[in-house]
């Protein structure tokens, strides 16, 4: 029995083993919000390589940045590109710089119950501003009106609805507070989480539409691609260069498209209040976060490989998901940017 | 060992060599079964301490620069490194007073109606059902709370009870739905269950014997109920609350979902607040900076020292109390 099975044991392992060998297995971790395209694109990679296996955890962009900082991931995605602090923390831990690679675009839209009122809203930066810090209190303010001529806003309390768990979502609507309000800037901040001068928290996307659709005459902030998917009335904001715009692929693109030409070469940019005419104010990239040296040619050859194929035929699978394509200008840099991996 | 032994037994008596094997085989057995629970035991203890060690010792950034200040500051401020955990400590204590106060009337009624007074069948299926409602994710609650629990409230619960009990702090301001009130009613429904099936079987187990006694010195079936059975049950229905406390305290998808999620000490238990295990899952994983995932992991130790003293404090209260059950 035992002389029997012994035989194919060891056949088995060996055929595990060498399996193994053929196949390249990379592992990332980090952002939620791109995770569906992320998941589409390794899932159309790995049909067209049958021997890469790509594995991702959406466990949130801090983590995503801490493992791969760590090392315990071969790379990370983060909604918010990393500080300084965490560059140099990278730098000594791993003794090579990170890479930033943008990927997809997102952006965050305000949205809104108010019954009675079925149409578009049209928010200016200040409205956005006052009625985040509190400072508007009711939906007829005058500031909310200017903007809304046509519509009926009723005399009512508004209630402010914000993300209570830390999230790119979050990061990117206070950036834009931040860049437009010099008054956020100094009480509040940007950050994942803030200390909200007024409102509820509600946890996920899911979480604060659940409340927003539960509570009468609130406004609250949710990722566009989430606001699409499940058809939520949201309003148009008005753009650096004073006009409304409202959020959708294009105008995303056009952000990114605003802000490419002061594009840094690490990539590491805000793209909120982007300077454009049709840009929508609200935008931003998402990253990959990849070690500028890998010490192991399989893994470097696949990444950079995967990179050049998700900079070229990958953006052309965003728009199915309802992420907005980088423009031209800043997928060109970034095909020169993959050679600095060594 | 057996080579050794078999010279020394053949030489005595079969009689007595028999139960002498006998012993020694027990023995080693009580021995073993002494050591083996021992280790259980001591494992607990050893993991206990060990996530004590590591909350300590992780959360030392924190606990040096905001001192004992940590406890008593209000403000939760990740972008300016202004960390204060009473809001939290004071939701996840309101919640889960208000879901025991809830839960604990209704638990042990239901555990009363189906063990002593209903017929055994009803009795069965009912418990079944209850068992069922103790396997629910708790994200399930959440939802339920949030979509159906917090219309009903808003609509049908707190309208009436504002105008009855408006006048009390507990009752003022405005509902938003989302309230330390929704978060006590979730909660109370998440851990009746476990108040529900442990004390059924409790009161099951009291032996007959203890009712027949009763009865026939003439109690009505309430009376020995009350005053036989529950006192000779106490214990382990004080269990059963003790682990639905446990649950309350620690409970963190359902109670996010339906609390509000602000940081703040409302005295109104309409308004929205937050707790320390909520906060945790919400803010951790997009934590960075080591002073704000060690404020995060000072608040996990602060839920350590709160489960504490809370069931300390239950403990007491039960100690004093049941005296004069038992006097009755």
């Amino acid at each position: 029995m035992i002389n029997k099975t012994w035989p194919t044991f060891l056949i088995c392992v060996l055929l595990l083993v060498t399996s193994a060998s053929a196949d390249v297995a990379l592992t990332g971790a980090g952002a939620t919000f791109p995770y569906p395209m992320y998941s589409k694109w390794f899932y159309a990679y790995q049909k067209l390589h049958p021997d890469i296996q790509i594995n991702y955890q959406s466990i949130g962009s801090g983590g995503g940045i801490k493992q791969v900082t760590e090392g315990t991931v071969d790379f990370g995605a983060s909604d918010g590109p990393m500080n300084d602090t965490q560059l140099q923390e990278f730098q000594s831990k791993r003794g090579t710089p990170v890479l930033h690679f943008p990927t997809v675009l997102g952006a965050d839209v305000p949205t809104y119950n108010i019954p009675g009122i079925s149409g578009e809203l049209k928010f200016t930066p200040e409205a956005l501003a006052g009625i985040f810090l509190g400072k508007i209190t009711k939906w007829n303010d005058p500031e909310l009106v200017k903007a809304n001529p046509d519509q009926k806003l009723p005399a009512h309390d508004l209630v402010v609805v914000h993300r209570s768990d830390g999230s790119g979502t979050t990061y990117v609507w206070v950036d834009y507070l931040a860049k437009i309000s010099p008054e956020w800037k100094q009480r509040v901040g940007v950050g994942t989480s803030v200390n909200w001068p007024v409102g509820l928290g509600g946890k996920g996307n899911e979480g604060v539409s659940g409340q927003i659709k539960q509570t009468a005459y609130s406004i609250g902030y949710v990722e566009l691609v989430y606001a699409v998917q499940n058809h939520l009335t949201y309003g148009q904001v008005k753009n650096a260069s004073g006009n409304f715009v409202k959020a959708e692929l294009a105008s995303v693109t056009a952000a990114a498209a605003g802000a490419a030409k002061s594009m840094p070469d690490d990539f590491r940019v805000s793209i909120t209040n982007s300077p454009g005419k049709s840009a929508y104010p609200i935008s931003s990239f998402t990253w990959l976060l990849v070690p500028q040296k890998i010490a192991d040619p399989a893994k470097k050859k696949v990444i950079t490989d995967f990179l050049h194929w998700m900079l070229t035929d990958g953006q052309d699978l965003t728009e199915a998901l309802a992420y907005a394509r980088l423009p031209k200008e800043v997928q060109a840099k970034e095909l020169k940017a993959i050679s600095r991996i060594q | 060992m057996n080579a050794a032994d078999t010279p020394l037994l053949q030489s005595t008596p079969p009689q007595p060599c028999r139960i002498r094997t006998f012993v020694r085989s027990l023995r080693p057995a009580d021995e073993a079964a002494y050591l083996i629970t021992l280790t259980a035991a001591g494992s607990i203890f050893a993991i206990t301490s060990l996530v004590l060690f590591e909350l300590f010792a992780n959360s030392s950034f924190s606990r040096h620069k905001f001192g004992w200040s940590f406890l008593f500051t209000q403000t939760w401020d990740p972008v300016a490194g202004q960390f204060g955990a009473l809001p939290f400590i004071y939701g996840t204590v309101v919640t889960s007073v208000l879901a025991l106060a809830i839960a604990v009337p209704m638990g042990i009624g239901a555990a009363i109606f189906l063990a002593e007074l209903a017929p055994p069948r009803v009795s069965n299926a009912l418990t079944f059902l209850i068992e069922l409602l103790a396997a629910v994710p708790s994200v399930i609650y959440g939802l339920l709370g949030i979509f159906i629990l917090v219309p009903i409230l808003q609509n049908y619960v707190v309208p009436p009870l504002q105008s009855v009990l408006g006048f009390t702090p507990l009752f003022q301001g405005p509902f938003y739905g989302v309230s330390y009130l929704s978060a006590g009613v979730v909660l109370s429904v998440m851990i009746v269950p476990f108040i529900v099936s442990v004390s059924r079987e409790i009161l099951i187990s009291v032996p007959k014997e203890q009712r027949e006694a009763s009865l026939a010195l003439g109690a009505t079936r309430w009376q020995t109920t009350w005053r036989v059975v529950m006192p000779y049950a106490h214990k382990g229905i004080y269990g059963s609350i003790f682990l639905a406390l446990a649950r309350a305290l620690g409970e963190t998808m359902a109670v996010t979902m339906v609390i509000g999620n602000t940081p703040q000490v409302k005295a109104s238990l309409l308004q929205p607040g937050y707790t320390i295990a909520a906060v945790i899952a919400n803010e951790f994983t997009e934590a960075t900076g080591d002073l704000y995932l060690s404020a995060l992991i000072e608040l996990g130790l602060v839920l350590f020292a709160v489960t504490f003293i809370l069931n300390g404090m239950a403990r007491l209260l039960i100690l004093t109390t049941s005296k004069y059950s038992v006097r009755s």
